[in-house]
């Protein structure tokens, strides 16, 4: 084989490989889109009125998580299975993005952590490598980071509205998540990086529950909530 | 820094709350139990990451003294036994590769393909200078790949397996270069022919030179058809490239113009201060 020959079927190799990026980067778009408009929708429970119909939100929410399912489904024609890698920087940020909100949502309804497995679901994918497009650990660990911060945000505004005792809840609810990554010895890439912002969310909201405290506002919280149930 | 802050914070807790607290972060409890799981998986990641990376090391360095190895080629006159050599110590190094193609069994290559891609380049660039020196040609990806292909030594498990199932599972892993790193090692090649285009003038050899810019020549047009579809590392090997090659057409210039001219003794001292200039304007 001649060598302009050699480079004529690199060549060839590539582009083949140029196409399968930008009919990834297509679904990938659409996929950016639905999040945008989860995030929107989700955006309301910051909001005075939004903290009433939270579970009306949360509704709407899973309906556009179909969405979702069908696009990842898309997204798995586009490249061979077992090259998930290959492909991964391209879906990374949107994968992220979408944990974060399948997180949100699971949170807003039962005020758990959701399983990497759960997300798995939510999303329409696998939680293990083995059986086709996957949630990477990093990415579901990443989602979560989104979260707190999120929550940080949330524990302030619900404040705000006059529910003081969601930011107690929220407060345990960072504190065991601090401890769980703890438990994590964790690379110097960005994963760490976005740990290292997880304990500024946990001031923020300890703060919070102390300014709640030093008020006594905790303990009508508490006595509210034990009415309520 | 934290801790103690959080330790002051808790102070201005009521008793139950705190208590309530520890509770909450109970070392048993699903979320802990989650993460313990994930520190596992991490951890195991990580490490298998760090063996990649120090076996890619071990092959970059193999690779590196091999070429230096073949280097010697044309300036001793025991040609043969270096190219054995050369041979031995590329063995060495295709068994390191059987080592990492050994760690990527069951996985996804290019989840790992970082670690790893800096070392299969230099054995690209070392394997196919070997080539060179014995062929005069190119090599290609496929007869890289081909040497990449390796069988398990036989264990007595293997021997222990009934001879059918013996048959459907070969006991071979390979290792495919992809055809970036295979690029992206033969565009570090022609800095080696460079450098061995002007070392053979020094030996007062005529006809290498001129061989070596016509092939030179045919690789760097293979770039350019390539162009910017590749990655951006190969377009960025270009410009080097396209120096190496400068640097060669003007050797293989000034021998045709005053070869005749300079007795043969002389012409190394003519390409060294050539060279030099060279050098002195890539500085600028």
């Amino acid at each position: 084989m001649s060598v302009s020959d050699m480079f004529i079927a690199l060549q060839g190799v590539l582009t083949a490989d140029q196409d399968v990026r930008e009919e990834i980067r297509k679904v990938v778009q659409a996929l950016e889109q639905t999040a945008r408009e989860i995030l929107t929708l989700l955006q309301g429970v910051h909001q005075g009125a939004g903290f009433q119909d939270i579970p009306k939100k949360c509704q709407k929410a899973r309906e556009h998580f179909g969405t979702v399912r069908t696009q990842m489904e898309s997204l798995k024609t586009k490249f061979p299975a077992d090259q998930y890698y290959r492909f991964h920087e391209h879906w990374r940020f949107v994968l992220q993005r979408l944990v974060f909100l399948a997180a949100f949502v699971v949170y807003l309804e039962s005020e758990t952590l959701v399983t990497r497995d759960a997300v798995a679901e939510i999303l329409g994918i696998e939680a293990d490598r083995e059986r086709g497009f996957h949630l990477d650990i990093e990415d579901y660990l990443s989602g979560v980071l989104t979260l707190a911060s999120e929550l940080a945000r949330l524990a302030v505004n619900s404040v705000t509205a006059g529910d003081y005792s969601r930011p107690l809840r929220i407060s345990t609810f960072i504190n065991e998540l601090d401890s769980g990554f703890r438990l994590l010895n964790l690379k110097n890439d960005s994963l760490r990086k976005r740990y290292d912002g997880l304990k500024y969310d946990v001031k923020k909201i300890e703060e919070v529950v102390y300014d709640l405290s030093i008020r006594g506002l905790n303990k009508e919280a508490a006595v509210g909530a034990g009415g309520e149930k | 820094g934290s801790g103690g802050f959080r330790k002051r914070k808790h102070d201005n807790f009521s008793h139950s709350q705190r208590k309530e607290e520890k509770e909450n972060v109970n070392p048993s409890s699903a979320l802990m139990t989650c993460f313990k799981s994930f520190q596992l998986e991490l951890d195991t990641r990580h490490d298998k990451y760090e063996r990649l990376v120090k076996l890619s090391r071990d092959i970059t360095i193999e690779s590196k003294r091999t070429i230096f190895l073949l280097h010697r080629f044309t300036s001793a006159p025991n040609g043969e036994e270096i190219l054995n050599e050369s041979e031995v110590k590329l063995d060495a190094v295709r068994r390191k590769i059987k080592q990492v193609a050994q760690e990527l069994i069951g996985e996804d290559m290019y989840q790992f393909h970082r670690a790893i891609s800096p070392g299969l380049q230099e054995y690209v660039e070392a394997v196919s200078f070997q080539y060179f020196i014995k062929t005069r040609s190119l090599i290609s990806v496929e007869e890289i790949n081909k040497q990449l292909i390796f069988a398990a030594e036989d264990r007595e498990e293997t021997t222990n397996t009934t001879p059918n199932s013996h048959d459907k599972q070969p006991h071979t892993w390979s290792l495919k270069v992809t055809p970036v790193d295979y690029l992206l090692g033969v565009a570090d090649l022609t800095g080696e022919l460079m450098r061995l285009c002007i070392s053979s003038v020094g030996n007062g050899d005529i006809d290498t030179p001129f061989e070596l810019s016509q092939f030179l020549r045919q690789i760097y047009d293979g770039f350019t058809f390539i162009g910017n579809t590749g990655p951006y590392e190969v377009s960025k090997k270009l410009y080097t490239l396209k120096q190496s090659l400068a640097k060669v057409e003007n050797a293989c210039y000034t021998l045709k113009v005053r070869g005749s001219e300079i007795p043969k003794h002389m012409l190394a001292d003519v390409f060294s201060t050539k060279t030099e200039m060279i050098d002195q304007e890539e500085g600028l």
